[in-house]
């Protein structure tokens, strides 16, 4: 893949984002924080294809350490989320 | 591995990169959020099982570590309190920081002679995410009271961030113009080492009042660190997916910013704490009138409008659920009862929406700042409980005071100001809080927790 086209995938990534949250009620601030957390956690292919190389016991250990310190990030930050937010839900519903 | 399963793996991060731009997007809305949530949710699993197709993974180390990774934040995720959500969302920033950071590591060891593009999305990934994970370790330290929150700050300070900065360029500038060798490795270990140095330095002269800036600031981190992770493996789901989050996170410190009048340097290389001290003093007349739960009852037996502006103190006393006790009780006897909640009021952003979500407080009774202010004087009784500086008046009246022309929450201007309040310190900035002497103000003194269930107790003894 090329450098350039990579350059302009960021650059369009980031002018998405201010976009897509340019205003959110503050109730929803700790669940959004929280959420892109857990998405940050992509980084987990990274790690995940860092095992491949495998130039050495080092790298392979390093891969490993990058892919359980991600999927803790993924997997805690997800399930916190929806705790979080199921909380949220349960107001609205139950009286009124 | 032909063509065709490479296109189906470009298939899946495609899919999964539009669901978390879709997710993102149903995050920032109330009725949507939780189903934004599981749809980015999907999106990461669609990445992880789409890169299990990539050449040549080590299945057993991929698979240790993602059972290992999901069990431990499985049992986190379960176990953790809503009281230690801010601490928490800090752990689990720093993990994305470092996982990037040792993606950089481990491509330096393995490949030191790749393209200069690569050489520097790697320093990249190991600076910021360095950062993010030191520096989140740091704000996890002070949110959970493992280290001293109030600002720490070092003899020469300034000189040292400075040092650690210019070291990291002279490293990158080796490491990026010469060959790699044994000795650059060495320069390369360095570059980590200052890396992780400059987020500790960075976050511990930070006040804890100034935490949600710091948490939606180190958020971003982590998302711009797995943007780089992305440039090192030629990845596209990394990089739109870290950028999502890398402008999030900057919108989001932004609104932090916004809700305290200050600018992003301002809180990051602020003197705000010295220049507090000086300025505060001298303009605070008059005597506090400390009331007794009793006197207080009788107040809010007749008021027909309640407003509460919970702060961090209401966290530290875990009181959520109390208030909102006597927030029920004061409904029955007739009153309106709203929560105002500051943009910056707690330790993270929402901080207090969460809690009082916990407590399982009515979604309607919230009320924003700018929603509250103007009806403000028509509110009886406004409980301000264990919040200082987001209610402080000076912020409108008192020009020389640091923190003038930050948008407070007008408490002062109920016609009854009840405070909860440990005892007569300033607040966490240390500005002095004129709001504690106004004529209609009246002291609680106590831990917020007993004061509102003795209030709670005086309502059912009657």
């Amino acid at each position: 893949m090329s450098i350039g086209l990579l350059i302009f995938v960021f650059v369009l990534a980031i002018f998405l984002g201010v976009e897509l949250i340019s205003k959110v009620p503050s109730q929803l601030h700790t669940p959004l924080m929280s959420g892109t957390n857990a998405i940050s956690g992509i980084t987990i292919v990274g790690a995940l294809t860092a095992t491949g190389s495998g130039a050495d016991l080092l790298a392979t250990l390093l891969g490993t350490a990058a892919i359980i310190f991600a999927t803790i990030n993924v997997v805690g930050g997800y399930l916190v989320t929806n705790r979080m937010l199921a909380m949220f839900k349960l107001r609205g519903k139950e009286k009124k | 591995m032909t063509d065709y399963s490479q296109t189906l793996i470009d298939l899946g991060y495609i899919l999964a990169s539009i669901l978390f731009i879709v997710g993102i997007k149903m995050l920032g809305r109330p009725e949507q959020a939780r189903r934004g949530n599981l749809l980015s949710a999907l999106g990461m699993l669609i990445a992880i099982v789409a890169v299990l197709f990539e050449c040549c993974l080590d299945y057993t180390w991929v698979i240790t570590g993602l059972a290992i990774g999901s069990l431990i934040g499985l049992i986190a995720a379960r176990t953790v309190k809503m009281t230690s959500m801010p601490q928490m969302v800090a752990l689990l920033n720093g993990f994305g920081g470092i996982a990037s950071f040792l993606v950089g590591w481990e491509n330096y060891h393995s490949q030191p002679d790749s393209t200069l593009f690569v050489r520097v999305a790697v320093l990249l990934a190991v600076l910021i995410g360095g950062v993010a994970f030191s520096g989140s370790l740091v704000a996890y330290g002070k949110l959970a009271g493992k280290i001293s929150g109030r600002p720490i700050l070092i003899g020469g300070h300034r000189w040292l961030t400075i040092g650690i900065l210019a070291a990291l360029l002279i490293c990158s500038a080796l490491l990026i113009y010469f060959p790699p060798g044994p000795l650059l490795y060495v320069v390369f270990v360095l570059f980590m080492v200052l890396s992780l140095a400059l987020g500790v330095f960075g976050v511990i002269p930070i006040g804890g009042a100034d935490m949600p800036v710091v948490i939606a600031l180190l958020n971003s981190y982590s998302g711009l660190a797995a943007c780089a992770a992305g440039f090192i493996i030629l990845n596209n789901v990394l990089i739109v997916a870290g950028s999502l989050v890398g402008a999030s996170g900057l919108i989001l410190t932004g609104i932090m910013c916004k809700a305290m009048n200050r600018s992003l340097g301002n809180v990051l290389f602020s003197g705000f704490k010295a220049a507090s001290r000086t300025a505060a003093t001298t303009t605070v007349q008059g005597e506090p009138k400390p009331i007794t739960a009793e006197d207080a009852y009788y107040i809010l037996e007749a008021a027909r409008s309640v407003v509460f502006v919970p702060g961090y103190g209401m966290a530290v006393a875990q009181a959520q659920h109390a208030v909102r006790e006597l927030g029920e009780i004061l409904e029955n006897n007739g009153a309106e009862v709203r929560y105002a909640i500051h943009p910056v009021a707690g330790r993270m952003p929402g901080h207090m929406n969460v809690l009082l979500a916990e407590a399982n407080v009515l979604y309607e009774q919230l009320a924003e700042m700018d929603d509250v202010n103007p009806i403000m004087e028509t509110v009886d009784v406004c409980i301000v409980i264990g919040a200082n500086d987001v209610v402080n008046p000076a912020a409108r009246e008192i020009e020389s005071s640091p923190i003038y022309g930050m948008p407070v929450i007008n408490a002062d201007k109920a016609r009854t100001v009840l405070i909860l309040k440990r005892s007569m310190a300033p607040g966490f900035a240390g500005v002095d809080n004129p709001l504690f002497v106004k004529e209609n103000s009246r002291m609680l003194f106590g831990d917020a927790k007993a004061t509102v269930q003795q209030l709670v107790a005086q309502f059912k003894e009657s």
